[in-house]
């Protein structure tokens, strides 16, 4: 038998952490692949704009027919229809694909999972429940998030933690956080530091929980050598998150550039229990998905983090209107088709909410002012559902939004056909437009290494 | 005192048929075991892990990350489950606010075993003491020297430099709170003495295994106690710390835990109902309903230690003004709270199945459904499969607005003319018709649109003909007990089951027959084998060693 002894821990090794560690005169580095693409900057300080990258998730696609107007090349211009009418003012910030398939090589469609975990990590699941890669948001924020605060910051307004799509495999997946008072101190409470505040004295207690957060770190690797290889994984994995907060507690200690366009938003208040109690009602939904959004954005606006994945409702649509008897889910196979309108009504009606959502929050990260931009024009959302049509779980054809310019990198306005290509070509170009380094992704059918050169600016 | 020899007797009767068990009974089959693992606290493992160390008084929030269902257990993902820099965030915030309370001037002086001679500078000794003690109990095992003076360093170093003794045992505790070290459950190994080659846990890991099975909770410190004596690897001293858990208030939280997994009740967090069609399902009801369920079968199989089967007959349960209001019944408190209530012998209402709780879950928002309930008595209660419908499955007939079909049977069988839907919904729907006389907020109700209720069905074969008969053919079902077997002792072990596993569930099971289904029974027998603390070799050569790989010296190994 044999025991790992671990060097005892001194006062030299705990100050290490405490006064090595914090670089509190040292500002981050900015990477040049994420200035936007004229270079400009934030007008009150010449520091550089940075470029984020945001997903926004909806439930149970479009209603064919009903959402866009399909054409047959890639072309400027996207015709909405009355499902996605409330886009039609930000046509000019955003890109449709349409005609991009989902192969799945003979697997399962894992009805309501199986699309969206291959387009957001190019492999698709061979079992229930299975994530079989890093969701793309994740690979991004790997490259652009590890300077700020949060790497990435959750966010669901359907109100279910475990329903987030982000993920570095199936079982490491990160609670959304659900409430906005919650979100609120999370994100602006005390350890908030905010960059407009003139007199900014870093906090000693942030310095001091760092080293002895450092010097336990320290310690427990020195201790858990032995562990199993799968385990080993799971620990390095561990280990990665505790670096994160390390290197949130160091940027607690610098003084952030000042930042005209960060505004600390109000704090939302605790809402009543028979909101609580009903949150999935639609009009709940739609209520916190504006809260929550303010907040998100601010965040964003605030560079507390770059990445940012917001859910307005989940794979299963746990959604409903008061007075319906069924979910937005089960509407989609229950309801019958209206003669007369070609869809079924009520499950429509939801799917416009979700489109009205998402104008909204185009709406609100475009009336943020930044440099001589907006919010919207320095980040990229990518838009996604898991169905094409929900009512026969369809998933070729999975209907995909880009907003925003990424800072100049990608082009808008247009609708782009895929011709049966598979939609992983979306994503491939999204993460290379973001600054990652691939040369191809995705597995099997779903594997490309061709970006869509037209969006690209 | 009579109530007391009377718990006597029932003691000596138990150990009794136990011993009979034993000396009469099939001899447990020897268990290959399988490889040690890394658990991740579960959130109610680690939420009254800190209420049992430093009381319930320590309030806070958080959200943990999510672990994936695996073989219809969520305990099992912990095995595989990681820690997400969002998850850490939160063990980090919660450890901070945690040993922020347990040292503030409300608590320092029930937690904290000393008192520092000044209380605004370092004192390592009542440090020392503190970190020694709640350090043992936070990693479940003691700490070594090394583990101590990092502690107590620490503790000194912020205590200086913040001129306070206390925020120095806060910031140390924080940081040790957010090790994989407390995170974890570890199952650290040792040399077999009687098998050269062989590996064994060692005596703190036998500990915590045995802790989370039955209280859900970390050892306590007899327990750890024992542990360090090497008593676990004896069988009266293992039998005495099982028998004493078994005893424990304590018991009924790792019952409740047991139940909250294997009945998926993580499915109460999306449930909400339409308060339209359903008014009297208030802002409370979908709460209590859970609560309800865990209150009623920990009162059946731990209380009153009852037959598990009944447990779906049972006319016994409790009740909140918010359920009183759905059931239809006196309200029992009016201002509010828990009250013992028995259902008439002719009410229909018998059983989990009827209550609430399982009847709302188990429905649409405003609308029952026998499918879903079917599906959850087969796929739950009897650990069958039920296939998922197929993608391009077609409900229009079922739904046409103008269709004729008043009641769910009828909608049903006008679906199952589809022979892909059939198939499934045959193996479903005459369970779940059974159960048409409760609506989908667990009302009761005799007619659908006007049209009478037929609740008449079948359960392998076993027609009922309402939900009495249904809740009694489930009791009685032979897949009952056995499912409920097959997913304890999974959870037991913290792993899928598997072939090599059947002879071991097989031998759980003919002893839950002859103790009468007794759950406790059940659960003392998993603790008092060899199986349950069997470990095979580690794959990796690395890992292959017999090693403690916790750092802690056990004391059979030390020659």
């Amino acid at each position: 038998m044999s025991f790992l002894i671990p060097r005892a821990p001194t006062r030299r090794r705990v100050l290490r952490g405490a006064f090595g560690g914090t670089a509190v005169a040292m500002a981050l580095p900015f990477l040049d692949c994420f200035l936007n693409e004229n270079g400009s900057a934030l007008a009150a300080t010449g520091a550089p704009i940075p470029t984020r990258f945001g997903t926004w998730y909806w439930g149970m696609g479009h209603t064919p027919g009903h959402a866009v107007v399909e054409k047959r090349q890639t072309s400027q211009g996207i015709e909405f229809l009355s499902e996605t009418q409330a886009l039609k003012p930000h046509a000019q910030h955003m890109t449709y694909f349409g005609n991009f398939n989902m192969p799945l090589d003979g697997r399962s469609n894992y009805t309501h999972f199986s699309g969206w975990v291959a387009n957001r990590t190019g492999s698709a699941p061979s079992r229930a429940n299975e994530i079989p890669g890093t969701t793309l948001d994740l690979l991004i924020a790997d490259v652009i998030g590890n300077n700020t605060r949060f790497k990435t910051i959750d966010v669901s307004a359907a109100g279910i933690t475990r329903e987030n799509y982000s993920a570095r495999g199936t079982n490491s997946r990160a609670a959304a956080e659900v409430s906005p008072v919650a979100l609120y101190a999370r994100l602006f409470g005390p350890e908030f530091v905010d960059p407009n505040k003139a007199d900014f004295k870093p906090d000693p207690a942030i310095m001091l929980q760092k080293s002895v957060l450092s010097a336990y770190t320290e310690e427990s690797k020195a201790f858990m050598k032995n562990i199993g290889a799968a385990d080993k994984a799971r620990l390095d994995e561990y280990y990665t998150s505790v670096r994160q907060i390390e290197n949130q507690l160091a940027l607690q200690l610098q003084k952030p550039e000042e930042n005209k366009a960060c505004l600390v938003p109000p704090k939302p208040s605790e809402p009543p229990a028979d909101r609580l109690a009903s949150v999935r009602e639609m009009s709940n939904v739609i209520d916190n998905h504006k809260v929550l959004s303010k907040l998100l954005a601010m965040a964003v606006a605030c560079d507390q983090t770059r990445v940012f994945n917001m859910v307005f409702t989940d794979n299963f649509a746990n959604v409903r209107r008061n007075g319906e008897t069924y979910t937005h889910h089960l509407l989609t196979h229950e309801e019958a088709i209206d003669a007369k309108l070609g869809y079924q009504p009520l499950a429509f009606w939801f799917g416009q909410q979700a489109m009205n959502g998402f104008a909204e929050y185009i709406s609100l990260l475009s009336s943020i002012k930044e440099g001589d931009g907006t919010l919207l024009d320095h980040s990229l959302i990518f838009a996604t559902s898991e169905t094409n049509y929900a009512r026969v779980h369809t998933i070729d054809g999975i209907p995909v939004y880009l907003a925003g310019k990424a800072g100049g990198k990608i082009k808008t306005g247009m609708h782009v056909i895929g011709n049966g290509d598979p939609i992983t070509r979306v994503g491939f170009t999204v993460m290379r437009a973001m600054g990652v380094s691939l040369d191809k992704w995705g597995t099997n059918s779903l594997q490309t290494s061709k970006a869509i050169t037209e969006i690209l600016a | 005192m009579r109530l007391q020899n009377k718990r006597s007797l029932r003691g000596l009767v138990l150990a009794a048929s136990l011993l009979g068990l034993s000396a009469c009974g099939p001899t447990e089959p020897v268990s290959q075991g399988a490889p040690p693992d890394m658990r991740r606290l579960t959130e109610e493992q680690y939420r009254n892990t800190v209420a049992d160390i430093f009381g319930p008084t320590i309030t806070y929030g958080g959200r943990f990350d999510p672990l994936t269902r695996t073989d219809g257990l969520l305990t099992l993902g912990a095995r595989t489950a990681r820690v997400t820099p969002a998850g850490f965030e939160q063990y980090y915030a919660l450890a901070r606010s945690i040993a922020g309370q347990a040292v503030n001037e409300s608590n320092r002086d029930t937690i904290v075993p000393c008192k520092p001679a000044n209380a605004k500078d370092a004192d390592d000794t009542c440090a020392k003491q503190f970190f020694t003690e709640v350090g043992r109990l936070l990693y479940r095992r003691p700490l070594n020297t090394e583990e101590v003076n990092l502690a107590v360093t620490s503790a000194h170093e912020v205590a200086t430099t913040r001129k306070d003794f206390y925020q120095g045992l806060a910031y140390s505790l924080a940081g040790m709170m957010a090790t994989p070290k407390f995170l974890f459950v570890i199952d650290s190994t040792e040399g077999d003495a009687a098998k050269a080659g062989d590996i064994r846990l060692t005596n703190y890991a036998k500990a915590s295994r045995l802790s989370f099975l039955l209280w859900n909770s970390a050892p306590d410190e007899m327990l750890l106690t024992a542990a360090e004596k090497g008593e676990l690897n004896t069988k009266s001293g293992l039998d005495k710390q099982v028998d004493r858990m078994i005893a424990s208030p304590k018991l009924a939280g790792g019952v409740r835990a047991f139940f909250t997994d294997f009945l998926d009740l993580a499915k109460f967090e999306t449930l909400e109902k339409d308060p339209v069609i359903y008014p009297a399902f208030g802002a409370r009801a979908g709460e209590d309903a859970r609560e309800q369920i865990l209150r009623t079968i920990t009162d059946h199989v731990v209380t009153r230690n009852l037959d598990y089967r009944d447990l779906y007959t049972t006319h016994r349960t409790f009740v909140t003004p918010s359920l009183a209001r759905i059931y239809q019944i006196p309200a029992g408190r009016p201002e509010g709270g828990w009250s013992a209530y028995e259902f008439p012998k002719d009410d229909p209402r018998g059983g989990l199945v009827t209550q609430i709780g399982f009847l709302a879950v188990n429905s649409h928002p405003g609308r029952s459904s026998p499918t879903i309930r079917g599906k959850a008595i087969r796929e739950t209660l009897l650990c069958q499969h039920v296939p998922d419908p197929p993608g391009d499955v077609d409900f229009s007939l079922f739904n046409d607005p103008n269709s004729p079909h008043k009641t769910a049977r009828q909608r049903l069988t006008a679906h199952a003319v589809t022979p892909t839907c059939a198939g499934c919904h045959k193996v479903t729907d005459p369970i779940g018709l059974g159960l048409e006389n409760f609506d989908g907020a667990g009302a009761l109700r005799t007619t659908e649109s006007d049209e009478k209720i037929d609740p008449t069905g079948d359960l392998d074969g076993i027609p009922f003909k309402d939900a009495a008969g249904l809740s009694t053919a489930v009791r009685n079902n032979p897949s009952v007990p056995t499912c409920l077997v097959n997913r304890m002792f999974a959870y037991a072990v913290g792993r899928p089951t598997d072939r090599t596993d059947k002879d071991t569930i097989q031998y759980f099971q003919t002893a839950f027959e002859k103790s009468g289904y007794r759950v406790p029974e059940l659960l003392r027998d998993i603790a008092r084998s060899e199986t349950f603390y069997k470990v095979s070799p580690p794959k990796s050569a690395a890992a292959a060693e017999a090693t403690t790989t916790d750092g802690h010296a056990s004391k059979e190994n030390k020659s």
